[in-house]
């Protein structure tokens, strides 16, 4: 086969092959829509992270505005510290508060801002004071059976 | 006298094991060396890349017919199947995160480097083992050309140069697949089989290590590829074992390999 004719179709690979990697890049991952560089760090101390990942998203009204950067285990307050990349294009009042949220019943975990009123905007390394840890759902049940049996042993002890 | 006879007996098979063992060590010493001195004369490979540029046309333009089409179907099957077992649980717009993060994590690379390995790697052996057999490679030291770097080196490296554009190219055709029939036969939401996807699949974590995997197929692909050809013995019947032995040992180091790179890549994310 003639030289010129292999250099096409090897380049024609070349370029396919480069094509499927950029398409998995930006149309399959999620290189277009997060660049990690452009955000800053806001810190969060929590009671019970419950099953909160690292990656996991930050919405504030259900749109993305960042990342769950980092967990950490504090040994002093016994408390998880959750590291939080947001974007730079979303600016908070400082007195935001942060929840942990689980998307419909059995999905996973992320990490919901509410945007407080203070004038002052959250700067890069500053910490959330305003936390609520996430709901344990064996805790919950546990409350209720508890409570229902509560209930019963007065209902009975109002029969007698 | 019965004791003699089973002290003989028992000699002889232990010697059979050491002699079996001694000579497995000595040949995958002999790879290691070879492989080294593989890289160490490279050089002609990347100064007259013409040569190479030939041997990416024979192992990767020639495998993509079967890598396009496998990853097509591939992808199918896994619409299919994920749609199944996704819809029991309401949940059937993750089927693009289910596809996508299947492919591009696990079945791109290995499936790709089964296919590259049975249809480029076979032929590399073949090739080389029938050149040594009809003696075109010791002419070739007659006239003082190293067959290493003229012969073996530029299949080598376009091995190594083709694996992960395969397996890129067999992601891709594979999430096209997915979404065929995801969205365009069952009827799967497309803006949430494609947000979904793209929320959960990272460029880094998952793209780029399913990457670096494909690299890595490449290189034990076509190191055992090579290595078996020139290893062969100058036969037609060494040649045909050897290109069995390519195709056998290479798949099981691409699932061997892939299991090692699993457990580095992919732990849970709260382990750190």
């Amino acid at each position: 086969m003639k030289r010129s004719v292999i250099d096409a179709w090897v380049g024609a690979f070349v370029a396919a092959g480069f094509g499927a990697l950029l398409f998995l890049a930006l149309k399959v991952g999620n290189l277009a829509t997060f660049a990690p560089e452009d955000s800053y760090r806001v810190v969060a101390r929590f009671g019970n992270i419950g099953g909160l990942k690292v990656r996991a998203p930050v919405k504030s009204a259900g749109v993305v505005v960042g990342r769950v950067a980092e967990i950490r285990f504090d040994n002093e307050s016994y408390e998880a510290i959750v590291t939080l990349h947001i974007g730079s294009r979303y600016q908070f009042p400082r007195d935001t508060s942060a929840k942990i949220f689980t998307s419909g019943l059995l999905g996973e975990q992320y990490i919901g801002l509410e945007a407080g009123a203070d004038g002052v905007m959250l700067k890069d390394g500053d910490r959330l004071r305003l936390t609520q840890s996430a709901v344990v759902l064996e805790n919950l049940i546990g409350q209720f059976l508890y409570n229902r049996a509560a209930e019963g042993k007065e209902e009975k002890d109002a029969k007698k | 006298m019965a004791e003699q006879a089973f002290a003989v007996a028992l000699r002889a098979v232990l010697e059979r094991l050491g002699r079996a063992v001694t000579a497995r060590i000595l040949r995958l010493g002999f790879a290691a060396r070879f492989f080294g001195y593989l890289l160490l004369h490279s050089g002609v490979a990347m100064r007259r890349f013409w040569l190479t540029i030939r041997e990416i046309y024979f192992a990767g333009v020639l495998s993509l017919i079967i890598i396009l089409v496998s990853g097509l179907f591939v992808g199918m099957v896994l619409g299919l199947q994920g749609y199944e077992t996704l819809q029991r649980y309401g949940s059937s717009e993750a089927l693009g995160i289910l596809v996508a993060l299947s492919l591009v994590r696990e079945l791109g690379p290995v499936v790709a480097g089964l296919l590259f390995a049975s249809r480029a790697g076979s032929a590399i052996t073949a090739e080389i083992g029938l050149m040594k057999a009809t003696e075109q490679i010791a002419a070739m030291e007659m006239m003082a050309v190293d067959p290493i770097a003229r012969v073996v080196a530029p299949r080598f490296w376009a091995g190594v140069i083709s694996m992960p554009l395969l397996a890129a190219l067999f992601s891709a055709t594979g999430i096209f697949g997915g979404y065929l029939v995801g969205v365009q036969l069952i009827g799967v939401d497309e803006g949430a089989f494609w947000s979904q996807m793209q929320a959960a699949v990272d460029f880094r974590e998952d793209v780029l290590n399913g990457v670096i995997k494909s690299v890595v197929f490449g290189i034990a692909v076509s190191w055992i590829a090579v290595f078996e050809g020139y290893d062969a013995a100058p036969t037609a019947e060494g040649v045909s074992g050897a290109t069995t032995r390519t195709v056998v040992t290479s798949s099981l180091a691409i699932l061997a390999l892939d299991f090692v790179l699993t457990a580095f890549m992919f732990t849970g994310g709260n382990a750190r």
